[in-house]
């Protein structure tokens, strides 16, 4: 790991001041913010990372930030959560179920005490190109150097969302169950209040660039808003073994019925995308549909009509398809 | 004990100022304007050793650690508690498990600067200074839940948690909240056992 500062500031103008320094893409910059450091502190002990300062935002003052509350018509969860805390929490699990379970079906039990909701959805691909330094080729790592995966090893990689540029998949899961509840984003920055979804970027011709988030803008809190049907939700996550794994393929869905037919649908997809991926053609294939195997299976066909698999990927068009067709009938099934 | 490092006398000088020179290279090729003005911070040296407090098993250590100490090699090198293991030193592998504050965290990913004023917990301060062990220390002894033994320190500040959490009432929510200790000699059916054993012992199962 190369040397850096380390500052634990309790005032977050001083945080976001110090953090706000030019640089292309938030990976290039020489300040980072350090929450949990789960995948920080991993990936500056891989070089992947050099940053020459780390804010500690941990100390931050103002019980914003690591409180989950109800606000107005909302549920606030503040961006220093731990995903464990998060998870735990009566009101989460009773309301947004798919919130809980994408939690509870990530990482480690010690991970989930480290991480805070926050860095989760800003953690960064597993792509092993992108994660060790000997490969030159890597478009996020290094702008403009080339794509090893199009190629290379790439079963693990995105199929939805990709570029010439870049193939490397997005590893949450928390991100995906923010979509599938409308979930708005709180920051310290021009992104404040804008839907979740929006949030992270597809790779094009610049993989570096992740999210719209501008430099220093600092995330604070999600926003989830209230609705009944919310608690018509699951999330699905299909993965190599059965715990502590990234998924190969998963689906946070969430379900309004009108009696036996569907109302409105929302469908993220992860596992297999380049980002949280909202699939709005499987929604829309099923609004005003009864919800049943023939109609799912249409649903799924939509979300992976533009699908770009590569050499040992292709498995997951069909694992992804069956993963969200389970999921939709799974949903369905939650009484309210 | 002495507290200071022999180690990161000269050696860790020389490495310091050996990547400093790669650091300050990097503005000087020019890779890009936004990169380069970047980089002014680094310029300023950091400091080599910074002052912690660390509570550890009940006592109070002050020490001097590089900021990219994490807590597990301030343990191991600085404090001659060696009892949790460094595996993959990546955050996968649970073997460096602690408990902070009383929950379970990985210590190989955090960093010794980032938990002064925070309760350590090892596995060197699971039993009774009388030396009685833990009951799942016991446990995995009774229930022969170890080979080589490598990830048991970890597998058992893990397992103690995992009662604690209330996470025991069937086998396989046990190797649910268990999945972040791997054991590569696959004694995992005598650990679910163990922790049974010590859920029950404690009137936690």
């Amino acid at each position: 790991m190369r040397p850096f500062t380390y500052s634990r500031p309790t005032d977050w103008r001083a945080a976001t001041k110090a953090a706000t320094v030019p640089a292309e893409a938030h990976i290039q910059s020489p300040v980072q913010y350090l929450g949990g450091g789960t995948t920080l502190l991993d990936l500056m002990k891989l070089d992947v990372m050099q940053p020459t300062a780390l804010v500690d935002i941990r100390g931050l003052e103002g019980r914003q930030w690591s409180r989950i509350a109800e606000q107005g018509d909302a549920v606030w969860l503040g961006a220093l959560v731990t995903m464990a805390d998060a998870a735990a929490d009566p009101l989460v699990a009773r309301d947004y179920p798919v919130v809980a379970q994408s939690l509870l079906l990530a990482a480690s039990a010690q991970l989930r005490n480290m991480a805070r909701l926050g860095g989760n959805v800003l953690q960064r691909t597993r792509c092993n190109y992108f994660r060790d330094i000997r490969y030159t080729q890597c478009n996020k790592r290094v702008p403009g150097s080339g794509c090893a995966a199009l190629d290379g090893h790439n079963r693990a990689h995105a199929v939805l969302g990709t570029s010439e540029a870049c193939i490397a998949m997005y590893p949450g899961d928390f991100a995906q169950a923010l979509i599938a509840i409308d979930a708005r984003v709180a920051t310290t920055g021009p992104f404040n209040g804008k839907p979740f979804a929006m949030l992270h970027r597809a790779p094009g011709a610049t993989p570096q660039v992740e999210t719209g988030l501008a430099p220093g803008e600092m995330i604070t809190g999600f926003l989830l808003p209230k609705a009944r049907w919310f608690r018509r939700s699951r999330y699905v996550k299909v993965r190599d073994r059965e715990s502590y794994e990234f998924a190969l393929a998963s689906a946070a869905v969430a379900l309004d019925m009108d009696g036996t037919n569907v109302r409105e649908a929302r469908i993220a997809l992860g596992g297999v995308a380049t980002q949280p991926w909202r699939a709005r053609a499987a929604e829309a294939a099923l609004v005003g549909q009864p919800l049943d195997e023939a109609t799912a299976t249409r649903a799924a066909d939509a979300a992976f009509a533009d699908a770009r698999p590569h050499e040992h990927n292709r498995f997951k068009v069909p694992l992804g398809k069956a993963t969200l067709v389970r999921a939709l009938l799974e949903t369905k099934e939650i009484a309210l | 004990m002495d507290d200071t490092d022999e180690r990161s006398g000269v050696g860790r000088r020389e490495l310091l100022s050996a990547s400093f020179g790669i650091a300050a290279a990097v503005p000087a090729l020019g890779i890009a304007p936004a990169a380069a003005s970047a980089q002014a911070p680094a310029a300023r040296q950091p400091p080599l050793t910074v002052p912690v407090t660390l509570k550890v098993n009940g006592r109070t250590r002050a020490i001097g650690v590089d900021p990219r100490t994490t807590l597990l090699d301030a343990l191991r090198e600085q404090l001659g508690l060696a009892g949790s293991k460094k595996g993959c030193d990546q955050g996968q592998c649970g073997a460096c498990t602690v408990h902070l504050d009383g929950e379970r965290v990985l210590s190989c990913l955090t960093l010794a600067v980032a938990v002064e004023g925070q309760e350590v917990t090892t596995i060197e301060g699971l039993a009774k200074p009388d030396g009685t062990l833990h009951p799942m220390q016991q446990a995995f002894i009774d229930n022969d839940a170890f080979q080589c033994g490598y990830c048991t320190p970890g597998q058992i500040m893990s397992a103690v948690a995992c009662v604690r959490e209330g996470r025991t009432r069937s086998d396989g929510e046990i190797r649910e909240f268990m999945s972040g200790n791997l054991c590569r000699c696959a004694a995992y059916p005598n650990i679910v056992a163990a922790v049974k054993q010590a859920a029950s012992a404690t009137g936690r199962g």
